[in-house]
């Protein structure tokens, strides 16, 4: 049996939902892969709850455990732990603070699985450069498409294929606005404020709606199972404000419906509303549900699906991507 | 070019070859063939459907060689602007000139705006329109669609495109 003391750094209900599978799971990944996974601390702005034999996890996900003066640097730099788990908000401005988090993980050989997009878009090179050099591994699986696997798909199971091109629905609030317009033919504003009110929207939309989030994880790709070297800020970015319920109502009688579709191949990598015919894979995709097709050289075109969003199905990514560490 | 024509052979042997020989030389390209042996004409030749991809302006030099092999052209049509895409603007449509948008399209002389529905919701609102362009090919709908797209983007329009090709 081999035991995995893990940290997990930032807040919100990601490390919720990683907490909870960690305690469910916890059996079967002993029986499974030999492997007894012990949450040994937590940190986020409130201070850090510490106990090197593992945190008791329901006191922890309630907060109740001793928490100590110390904030997160102190517990990456000075913490008794093998894997760090980042869950800061992703910041496509900085990457910080999680760019630092994993940074500092990283140069102390600690493995780092998170699903922080603004460290990754930013700075790929970087990182997966200083992971090399530390012999450490740099997963983030939950980056792209929550619970729908595809970085490891393509990394594990299609390995020895180049692949050609990446396309797909990558936001859910977008997918969710886009299908409620089309379907209801209400205004953009309308069913923004009442995805708001349904926690699939942010009080802040700017982020899913303007296409940011689509852009993050296009990078994200196209450095990670691509073979580019793209900048985040080359993306070509256009989001679905602008669309109106008569556009929507113009395609749908032409036999298409309108997507927000993050594209990357060689010589293009770009987010923006798209015209999908009404019986392709896509244009079936309704409310939070991502999408991608990958075509590779040798296997052709490959389309995943899944739960893009939520607690346990990022959690399910980030699950997935510690146990492969070790396995 | 593509067209779509109906020829005559005579009914003798070597005629179908002969009849194919300069459409090869003269840089075309067969894209079906329709032969039909056992049916004749009232002038006792045999009638071939034919369509082919040619550069325009080899056309005539085409039907010369045909005549002098005694092979004669009874029907000719041109299926000229086979390619067609739907696309959608959003934007102030009218208001920044919408003739000017479609010209822009319709100068190229390769393609024309053969349909275009538009939708006004109020004053300061933003207007949507559906277009169907229709182009010769796919290189110069691929050209139309950047010709339209640099216009869009002048005018601070919106333009979706369709998913594949573009």
């Amino acid at each position: 049996m081999e035991r995995v003391k893990i940290i997990i750094v930032g807040f919100g209900t990601v490390r919720r939902g990683l907490a909870e599978v960690i305690k469910r799971k916890k059996d079967h990944v002993k029986e499974e892969f030999g492997l007894d996974i012990r949450l040994v601390g937590v940190a986020d702005l409130r201070g850090a709850m510490v106990d090197a034999d593992g945190l008791d996890i329901d006191d922890a996900l309630e907060w109740k455990c001793e928490i100590r003066d110390i904030d997160s640097l102190q517990l990456i730099r000075e913490g008794e732990y093998d894997l760090m788990v980042e869950t800061t908000p992703s910041n496509v401005e900085t990457g910080e603070p999680g760019f630092t988090h994993i940074k500092e993980a990283l140069m102390r050989g600690k493995h780092v699985v998170t699903s922080n997009k603004g460290p990754l878009a930013l700075y790929y090179r970087e990182l997966t450069d200083l992971a090399a050099r530390s012999g450490c591994s740099l997963k983030f699986e939950a980056t792209v498409g929550g619970a729908m696997p595809i970085i490891n798909l393509i990394r594990n199971n299609l390995a020895g294929n180049r692949i050609l091109s990446i396309k797909g629905i990558f936001n859910g609030t977008c997918n969710y606005i886009l299908t409620r317009m089309t379907e209801e033919g209400l205004p953009y504003s309308y069913v923004l404020s009442e995805a708001q009110s349904l926690g699939i929207a942010e009080a802040d939309p700017s982020y899913d709606v303007d296409g940011i989030d689509t852009a993050e994880k296009l990078t994200i790709l196209a450095n990670a199972v691509l073979g580019m070297d793209v900048a985040y800020n080359s993306v070509t970015v256009e989001g679905i404000r602008r669309i109106t319920p008569d556009a929507l109502r113009l395609a749908l009688d032409k036999g298409y419906v309108i997507k927000l579709i993050g594209e990357a191949r060689e010589g293009k990598i770009e987010v923006a509303p798209r015209l999908i015919p009404k019986d392709h894979p896509f244009a079936l995709m309704r409310g939070t549900l991502n999408i991608a097709e990958i075509e590779a050289d040798l296997a052709g075109p490959i389309t995943v699906m899944g739960r893009g969003a939520g607690a346990i199905e990022a959690a399910s990514a980030i699950f997935s991507d510690i146990i492969s560490i070790y396995r | 070019m593509r067209i779509a024509m109906e020829i005559e052979l005579k009914d003798i042997p070597g005629q179908l070859l002969s009849a194919l020989g300069p459409i090869a030389d003269l840089g075309g390209n067969i894209i079906s063939i329709a032969h039909q042996r056992d049916r004749r004409t009232p002038r006792g030749t045999i009638p071939i459907k034919i369509t082919i991809e040619l550069p325009e302006k080899h056309l005539d030099e085409l039907i010369a060689r045909w005549h002098e092999r005694g092979i004669t052209v009874m029907q000719k049509g041109e299926e000229r602007l086979k390619e067609s895409v739907f696309l959608i603007l959003i934007g102030h449509i009218v208001h920044t000139d919408l003739k000017s948008t479609i010209d822009a399209v319709d100068s190229t002389g390769f393609a024309e705006v053969v349909d275009l529905t538009l939708m006004m919701p109020g004053i300061d609102e933003e207007s949507s329109a559906g277009i169907t362009i229709k182009a010769t090919g796919k290189k110069e709908m691929e050209r139309a669609i950047e010709i339209l797209e640099q216009e869009a983007k002048k005018k601070g329009l919106l333009m979706i495109k369709p998913l594949e090709g573009f």
